[in-house]
C-alpha cells in the first residue's frame, strides 16, 4: 500500500511541477472546443445541440494526447526496471499510475468545461449532465488509455500508435457519455446510459491494470 | 529397472517445431487450393447462372454471395487470432505467434471486402453507400481494430516480443468487440428506426441458399490455404533472419 501511494505521489509530483503539462492539456481541450464554431458557424442553437459532443470528443482527444507521458518517460529514465524489480506487483504500479493520470489529464478537463460550456451555449441542465458524465466516463479512457500506453511503451517511435489502438476500444465510452446527455431517447435512455457507462468505467478500472502489467512485463523481457 | 523419464513428444509439440510443421502441411496446400478453387467455380457457376434474381432486389441479390462469406469470415478470422493468442500467452507455442501474425492482414483484408460489397449492394437497395446501422458501424469499428493490429506488429523491430505484447492487445480486443457491438447497437437504435434491417427477414428460399453455402465453404476454405501461405512465408522469413545474423556474426552456415 505505501509502495501505491509512493507511487502516486510521485506522479502527481512530477506532473505538477513539472514544465506545467498539465495546463497544456486543459489549453489544448480548450482550443479543440472553442474551434469547432468556426468549421461549422455562430448558429446558437447548432452549436447548443452538439455542445455534449463537442466536449466529449475534445476531452476524448486531450486525454489521448496525454498518454505518451505515462509510462515513456519512466522507461527512458529506468524507473520502470525499477518498478519491475520492486517488490509490489506490476497491477498496482499501473493502477496507481491510473489514478494519477485521471487526477491530472481528466479531472483539469472536467473542472474547464464550464468555459466551453458558455461558449458552446450549452443550458444549465445539460451542463450538470454532461458533467456527471465526464465524471463516470473518463476513469475508462483513463484506464483503456493506460493499456494503450502500456502497450506501446517497448516501441521507440510509439507514440502515434496508442491512440490508434485505443479509440476503437473507446468507442462503447463515447457512446454512453454522449447518450447519458443528449435527450434523443427521452430520460429513461439517459439513465440507462448514465449506468452502462459506470459500468464501463469500473469494469475496465478493474481489468486494464492487470492486461497492462502483463503488456510491459512481456514487452520489456 | 529403471524409470523412462525422456520427454516424450506429442503431436502438439512436434508440431511447434516450424520445420515438422513445413514438412507436415506443405503437402496440403496445392490440395487445398484445387478443393478451394473447385468450390469457387461452382459456386459462381450457381450464382451467376442458376439463381434466380430476387423480385425485388433484381441482380444485385448475387452480391449476397460474396457479401456474407467475407462477413463471415471478418469475425471468424478475429476468433482464430484470439485463439492463437492464448497459445501464445499460455503455452508459448510458438507457431502460434506465426499463425497471429499471418491472420491479422487476412482478416483485415475479408473485413474490408466485406465494407466494400455491402457498400456496394446498398447503393442500388437502399440507396446509399453508407448507412450508420449497427451492423455496418460495428464492422467498420472491427476493420479499424485489425489494422491496429497490423500495425502494432509491424512497429516491432523483435517479433518474439511483438508476438506476446500483440498476443495481450488481441484478447483485450476479444473482450471488447461484443461490447462494443452492444454499445453500436444501443446507439443506431436510439439515433434511427430500424428500417432498413429486418431480423424477421424474408425466409430464402433454396435456389438462394445453395450458392450460399458453396460459396460460404469457398471463402472459408480459401482463408485456411491462405492461412497457411502465409504461416511458411513467414516461417522462412524468420529463418532468413537468423541466418543473415549469423552470418553477419561470421559462424558458419
Amino acid at each position: 500500500m505505501s509502495g501505491f501511494l509512493g507511487v502516486l505521489r510521485r506522479d502527481l509530483r512530477l506532473s505538477f511541477s513539472g514544465g506545467g503539462e498539465v495546463l497544456t492539456l486543459v489549453l489544448f481541450f480548450i482550443i479543440v472546443g472553442a474551434i469547432v464554431p468556426f468549421a461549422i458557424g455562430p448558429d446558437r442553437a447548432l452549436l447548443a445541440s452538439i455542445a455534449p459532443g463537442i466536449i466529449w470528443i475534445a476531452a476524448f482527444l486531450a486525454m489521448l494526447l496525454g498518454l505518451d507521458r505515462l509510462f515513456r518517460p519512466d522507461r527512458d529514465d529506468g524507473t520502470l526496471a525499477l518498478y519491475r524489480m520492486a517488490d509490489m506487483s506490476m497491477a498496482g504500479v499501473v493502477a496507481a499510475k491510473v489514478i494519477a493520470h485521471w487526477l491530472t489529464a481528466a479531472l483539469p478537463l472536467i473542472l474547464a468545461s464550464p468555459f466551453l460550456a458558455m461558449i458552446l451555449a450549452m443550458d444549465g441542465p445539460t451542463f450538470w449532465r454532461t458533467v456527471l458524465s465526464l465524471l463516470l466516463g473518463t476513469p475508462a479512457l483513463a484506464a483503456f488509455g493506460a493499456f494503450g500506453a502500456a502497450i506501446t511503451v517497448a516501441i521507440r517511435r510509439g507514440g502515434l500508435l496508442a491512440p490508434i489502438l485505443i479509440a476503437p476500444l473507446c468507442v462503447p465510452v463515447l457512446i454512453f457519455g454522449v447518450g447519458a446527455i443528449a435527450p434523443l431517447g427521452g430520460p429513461d435512455q439517459a439513465s440507462s446510459a448514465m449506468l452502462f457507462l459506470a459500468a464501463l468505467s469500473l469494469m475496465s478500472l478493474a481489468l486494464s491494470p492487470f492486461a497492462a502489467a502483463l503488456a510491459i512485463d512481456w514487452g520489456e523481457e | 529397472m529403471s524409470i523412462d523419464d525422456t520427454p516424450k513428444m506429442s503431436w502438439w509439440n512436434r508440431l511447434a517445431h516450424p520445420g515438422q510443421f513445413l514438412a507436415w502441411t506443405r503437402p496440403l496446400i496445392w490440395p487445398l487450393a484445387g478443393v478451394t478453387t473447385a468450390l469457387y467455380l461452382l459456386g459462381l457457376w450457381f450464382a451467376f447462372f442458376n439463381s434466380p434474381a430476387d423480385y425485388q432486389m433484381g441482380d444485385t441479390v448475387r452480391i449476397m454471395y460474396v457479401h456474407v462469406p467475407t462477413a463471415w469470415l471478418s469475425q471468424f478470422v478475429y476468433a482464430a487470432m484470439a485463439v492463437s493468442a492464448l497459445g501464445t500467452l499460455v503455452w508459448r507455442h510458438p507457431l502460434a505467434d506465426v499463425s497471429m501474425k499471418a491472420a491479422a492482414p487476412l482478416g483485415a483484408a475479408f473485413t474490408a471486402m466485406a465494407l466494400f460489397t455491402g457498400s456496394m449492394w446498398g447503393r442500388p437497395t437502399w440507396g446509399t453507400f453508407w448507412e450508420w446501422d449497427g451492423r455496418m458501424t460495428s464492422t467498420l469499428i472491427l476493420l479499424f481494430i485489425y489494422l491496429g493490429i497490423v500495425a502494432l506488429w509491424r512497429a516491432f523491430d523483435d517479433q518474439l516480443r511483438a508476438a506476446r505484447v500483440v498476443a495481450v492487445f488481441t484478447l483485450v480486443g476479444a473482450v471488447n468487440v461484443p461490447i462494443i457491438k452492444f454499445s453500436v447497437d444501443w446507439w443506431s437504435t436510439l439515433h434511427q428506426p430500424a428500417s432498413v434491417f429486418r431480423a424477421d427477414g424474408p425466409t430464402m428460399p433454396g435456389s438462394l441458399l445453395t450458392p450460399l453455402f458453396v460459396m460460404f465453404f469457398a471463402f472459408t476454405l480459401l482463408f485456411v490455404t491462405l492461412q497457411l501461405l502465409a504461416m511458411h512465408t513467414e516461417i522462412r522469413r524468420r529463418r532468413l533472419v537468423t541466418l543473415e545474423r549469423r552470418a553477419a556474426r561470421g559462424d558458419t552456415l
